[in-house]
């Protein structure tokens, strides 16, 4: 193939990895971001006028941020860059995009999907107030913008991002109330074997720790969540748990940040029409990938947190793995030995992560426990009475009917926040294995078009 | 408290003004909508569908709770665009358009 067309959709520590083998390979990508700056949401660069020094913005990860930052910067010139685009839709050898009002349909013969994550939710009541925020969101608001989400925050979920962003938080002078983790400690011990994977990192983890209780934060273990106590005027008043202990404890905040680790943003693969397989340890659903990132569809390549989530690190050597990969199977040549290293690499990452994944677990059974009246789905403000109803009402025990008749996945956020505790709470309610419950199909336009689309083709 | 944003750092970036909902607010440049709308005020707009108003979700262009709307009807999210000076922003939909929950 002459001058094979490969677009790389997504510029954080995966695209910008694989676009640099597409570029030193002597082949100008295109890549297309939805962000305004490249560096994804990890690596996020602060705007203009913004001063902060790598140090403070990414604290032990700021070498490698900046790395990913001067990787870009070198092949800027030579990458046909669109920043502030979507992807909505993939269809017929062809990515479709929307930059504003205009859009393009795209030809390709290798696609790269480097999608990225978004927070995994577990809902609980009263998360429908303003000042209830994502962890990732959380952290986007100091990161890219150096405020704090609230006056007085709590941070609530479990994973590696509820202790980072809590002392990020503290670091930066906000008002932290307290930590309330849903895993037990225990977890963490059992994970140990594969957490020690990556010792430098597991060390950060409970340096991080160690810097929260040093300034005075409650950090509470194995809670339960009880509500998010709020008014539907002025947000978010406080938040009622239950310790480890079992005994009820009220925190007055007036913000919570909260998550439980992440999840991949497949859609893109699912409208490529990748094979998924059901991934018991996360309970999450995964578009199938060899250990090179080669997708169940020719030409069509997956690295980063968007086909699972391993980590930044994961992200830079899956990157440039998928990209060597298809730059392989298109005839060009590559490089075997940096191959044998990267595979090498990512498997340790995945240990690692399989470690994360066993500390912090997915507090499924939360769900069985949410109350009829709390909002499962926050786009249409549906609750789990509503899904619990159209059950019984309909017999839906599929995700995507249970979609149909309940509306549950189908608001603007396109179950992004809703849709894998949707699933579990089918599972508890009909009593059936997570898996059986499938999942949500991926839909064009994958985020909301703005009605003049096209209006500037 | 009147405002839910607490600045934290980054306050000696220009200032610029725009209008939100007729009045004049003060924010950074570099500021997105969100930011220069929730350091004055405590929400963004009000739910189509509950009594609650809302102040965005995510952050990162996701869960698009952070709808806001210039005064010719084009509709933003607050939190991937940036504020700048003479926007005209609405916090509710010009000629809400929810047929089915009007």
């Amino acid at each position: 193939m002459a001058d094979p067309r490969i677009i790389i959709v997504g510029a954080g520590p995966a695209g910008v990895r694989a676009a640099e083998a597409c570029v030193q390979a002597g082949l100008s990508p295109t890549i297309i971001d939805e962000g305004r700056r490249d560096g994804g949401q990890i690596y996020r660069r602060q705007p203009d006028h913004f001063t902060r020094p790598y140090q403070k913005l990414y604290g032990t990860e700021a070498g490698r941020a900046q790395a990913v930052h001067q990787a870009f910067d070198a092949i800027r010139d030579r990458i046909d860059y669109r920043p502030e685009t979507l992807v909505w839709n993939i269809a017929d050898g062809h990515i479709w995009t929307a930059k504003a009002t205009a859009q393009e349909a795209l030809p390709f013969d290798v696609l790269i999907l480097c999608t990225g994550a978004t927070d995994r939710l577990m809902p609980v009541k009263g998360w429908n107030f303003a000042g209830a925020y994502s962890l990732g969101g959380a952290q986007v608001a100091l990161k890219s913008q150096a405020v704090s989400i609230g006056h007085r925050v709590v941070f609530m979920g479990s994973g590696p991002l509820l202790y980072l962003v809590a002392s990020q938080y503290v670091e930066a002078g906000a008002d932290v109330a307290a930590v309330l983790d849903t895993s037990p400690f225990t977890a963490r011990v059992k994970a140990l074997p594969d957490l020690l994977a990556m010792p430098s990192v597991l060390w950060n983890g409970i340096r991080l720790t160690q810097a929260l209780k040093r300034a005075g934060v409650a950090v509470h273990h194995g809670v339960t969540p009880v509500e998010i106590v709020g008014d539907p005027h002025d947000g978010v008043g406080g938040l009622r748990f239950r310790d480890r202990g079992g005994t009820e404890r009220r925190i007055a905040c007036d913000a919570v940040a909260m998550g439980h680790h992440l999840r991949p943003e497949a859609q893109l693969a699912d409208l490529a029409r990748c094979a998924f397989a059901f991934d018991p340890l996360t309970r999450q659903w995964l578009p199938e990938r060899d250990g090179d990132g080669r997708a169940s569809v020719a030409g069509i390549y997956l690295a980063g947190d968007g086909a699972k989530i391993l980590g930044a690190r994961s992200a830079e050597a899956s990157g440039r793995l998928a990209a060597l990969a298809a730059l392989a199977d298109l005839g060009l040549t590559s490089d075997t030995g940096e191959m044998d290293r990267l595979r090498g690499d990512v498997a340790t990452y995945a240990r690692f992560a399989r470690g994360l994944a066993r500390a912090f677990p997915w507090p499924a059974q939360q769900v069985a426990t949410l109350p009829d009246e709390a909002i499962l789905c926050r786009c249409e403000g549906v609750t789990a009475g509503d899904l619990r109803a159209v059950m019984r009402e309909t017999g839906a025990q599929e995700a995507n009917r249970a979609k149909a008749f309940s509306r549950v996945g189908m608001g603007r956020c396109q179950g992004r926040y809703c849709g894998l505790a949707a699933a579990e709470l089918i599972a508890a309610e009909a009593g059936i294995p997570i898996e059986q419950v499938g999942r949500l199909r991926g839909q064009a336009p994958v985020k909301p078009l703005t009605i003049a689309i096209g209006d500037d083709a | 408290m009147s405002r839910r944003f607490v600045r934290l750092g980054e306050t000696d970036r220009p200032p610029l003004t725009l209008h939100v909902d007729g009045r004049p607010v003060e924010a950074l440049v570099g500021d997105t909508l969100m930011v220069a709308l929730l350091a004055h005020g405590r929400t963004l707009r009000q739910s189509e569908f509950g009594p609650e108003a809302r102040a965005g979700f995510c952050l990162m262009g996701a869960c698009q709770d952070c709808w806001v709307w210039t005064e010719t009807g084009d509709r933003l999210r607050a939190c991937s665009t940036l504020a700048a000076s003479g926007q005209r922003i609405v916090t509710s939909q010009p000629e809400a358009s929810w047929p089915t929950h009007a």
